[in-house]
């Protein structure tokens, strides 16, 4: 498998970024975390339109950059496709002059047959004759995500390309990305501070905090990590791949398998077989010792206690483990101290709620 | 009307003046493009020294001019050795004051154009495999149409109207360094107030035309430049 190898380290005084990372060459990974947290720095490196003195990056085996060979690719020899967090489109050119743009400039070989793929995706085949200036806000940053994929590039880099749309302009981008997620085989490089767009694109995570990645891993593993501060969050959630097992119309259900065992969830409009992206809010989850008997609660699961942590103002962080997926809860001090919780422990959770991401 | 001597000093004007534009945009451009990008120490003695010619009295560059390029002066040293001669009192040399007078005229307008276009569509364009040449002449070139029409028109008009540079290192030769401003000087000098009318008015209309073209053609996309 394709990886991409990414050590930097950099020094502005005011902010450092110091990153060795190994990331997948498939799927998305989410560069995560707040502002100043050195995401959008560390893809900037990756494109080589900022340069850390000190670095080392291999895409797919191509050495892009290697300080201690002083060797340093210039953005525009590097194969990748790059979205701003403003679309960045050329003013000066119609939307089929933007994304022949770059076609121009590449050897042709498969890239029209991308191009066409790519505009079929992401729905704006009918806007090739108008002027970026006459575009919505979404048509622009899908333009922008069709241009940099026509290059057929080997990795795609996104810097938080919803993050200056409005809601429904970013529910309207949303599926577009994970259809693409579906359909493409290109790494991406997603960065965003949104956990809507990490639990709903990410196949891989890395949370970033003041120029250091804190983790990185696959998503669920990585989210219920209690060694970084996102567990604690009032949001924290786990999300978990499911696949739709079966309908129970009269209940208006849909029962879903999971590594470790199926869910009922609120019926979905999708055949038996379709992969979905359920994610489970920590604080939706309870902990039992014993099968609970006689509970509204639908989906109970047995589980082994991995990890316990402060969490906020009285609340215990528990992480358990089923099957061989990870899953947060949220409980009181409460309740961790009656139940008296040990690492190791066989428990069950009960589940109040989910959503479906997808 | 106008005499031969009225038209053969027409023609030179717009002579040098079109050479000295062309000229101008060929140095010009790569100047302003690093004085809007470079963060060298260096940007503001350069930006200063290429605006002088804003500020300083026309004879005094002149008079500089004159010296450098003559016989004794550095430049005229050089030129002699390269078996050219002295530039003072000749079509080239006229050329070259020129395009030392009239060159903020260039720089600045597309210098402030440049800065305007910002990192953006560089970036863009370097992530779409334009390299920064390529990315100079398929963006920077045509975001930058505004700036170099000011640029073209300003250096144009502001060359055709000098005078006191013309007069030191050029002269007052017929048909060689005689443009339309010293025929207009030479005839109010032997008070033939009618032939210096003619010019004179003419110079006005061609000014006054040229301004209104610029600002309306600019009406839609403001540009900053000198005059603002």
């Amino acid at each position: 498998m394709t990886t991409i190898q990414a050590r930097f380290q950099l020094d502005y005084g005011d902010f450092k970024l110091d990153v060795d990372l190994k990331l997948p060459g498939t799927g998305i990974t989410v560069l995560f975390g707040h502002s100043g947290s050195g995401k959008t720095t560390l893809l900037r490196c990756i494109a080589g339109l900022q340069r850390a003195p000190q670095g080392k990056l291999e895409i797919n085996g191509h050495v892009w950059q290697d300080s201690e060979r002083n060797i340093f690719l210039p953005t525009h020899q590097r194969s990748l496709g790059y979205v701003f967090q403003e679309a960045n489109l050329f003013p000066h050119l119609t939307v089929r002059d933007n994304l022949n743009y770059g076609l121009k400039r590449i050897k042709q070989n498969s890239g029209m047959v991308k191009l066409e793929q790519t505009l079929e995706l992401l729905g704006i085949g009918h806007l090739l004759e108008r002027m970026p200036g006459h575009l919505s806000g979404g048509e622009r940053q899908r333009v922008a995500i069709a241009r940099a994929l026509a290059l057929n590039p080997e990795v795609l880099l996104m810097d938080e390309p919803l993050a200056s749309l409005d809601y429904k302009r970013k529910q309207e981008i949303l599926p577009f990305l994970s259809r693409l997620h579906q359909q493409l085989d290109i790494p991406v490089l997603y960065v965003t501070h949104s956990q809507q767009e990490v639990a709903q694109l990410a196949d891989t995570l890395v949370i970033m905090e003041d120029g250091r990645a804190l983790a990185s891993g696959p998503l669920s593993e990585t989210q219920s990590r209690l060694d970084v501060p996102l567990a604690q969050d009032r949001e924290a959630a786990t999300v978990w791949q499911a696949t739709v097992a079966e309908h129970e119309t009269d209940y208006h259900l849909t029962r879903v398998d999971v590594v470790g065992g199926s869910l009922s969830l609120p019926a979905v409009d999708a055949p038996v077989g379709t992969r979905l992206r359920v994610q489970i809010y920590a604080r939706d989850v309870s902990i039992a010792l014993e099968t609970p008997i006689a509970t509204s609660i639908l989906n109970v699961l047995p589980a082994t206690v991995t990890g316990i942590a402060d969490g906020r103002e009285g609340q215990t962080v528990v992480q358990v483990q089923i099957g061989n997926q990870a899953l947060l809860t949220h409980i009181t001090r409460k309740s961790a101290l009656m139940l008296d919780l040990q690492i190791g422990m066989a428990v069950y959770v009960q589940i109040k709620g989910t959503s479906i991401l997808n | 009307m106008l005499s031969p001597s009225d038209l053969g000093a027409l023609f030179l004007t717009f002579k040098v003046a079109g050479i000295a534009t062309v000229l101008m945009l060929l140095f010009g451009t790569p100047l302003a493009w690093w004085l809007a990008r470079t963060r060298s120490s260096w940007k503001g003695i350069i930006n200063a020294v290429v605006a002088l010619p804003l500020v300083l009295p026309p004879t005094v560059l002149g008079f500089y001019l004159l010296v450098l390029m003559g016989p004794a002066g550095a430049v005229g040293k050089f030129t002699t050795w390269l078996g050219l001669g002295t530039l003072p009192f000749t079509f080239s040399g006229l050329v070259i004051a020129s395009v030392l007078y009239s060159l903020p005229f260039v720089v600045q307008p597309l210098q402030a154009s440049f800065t305007a276009i910002g990192e953006q569509p560089l970036e863009a364009a370097a992530t779409l495999r334009a390299s920064p040449l390529d990315t100079f002449f398929s963006v920077v070139m045509p975001l930058a149409k505004p700036g170099f029409l000011t640029a073209a028109i300003l250096g144009f008009a502001h060359t055709v109207g000098e005078f006191g540079v013309v007069l030191m290192v050029g002269g007052n030769i017929p048909d060689k360094t005689r443009v339309v401003s010293v025929q207009i000087y030479n005839h109010v000098e032997a008070l033939e107030y009618s032939e210096a009318h003619w010019l004179a008015g003419g110079l006005l209309l061609f000014s006054f035309s040229v301004l209104l073209v610029l600002y309306t053609a600019l009406k839609t996309q403001p540009v900053a430049h000198p005059l603002k």
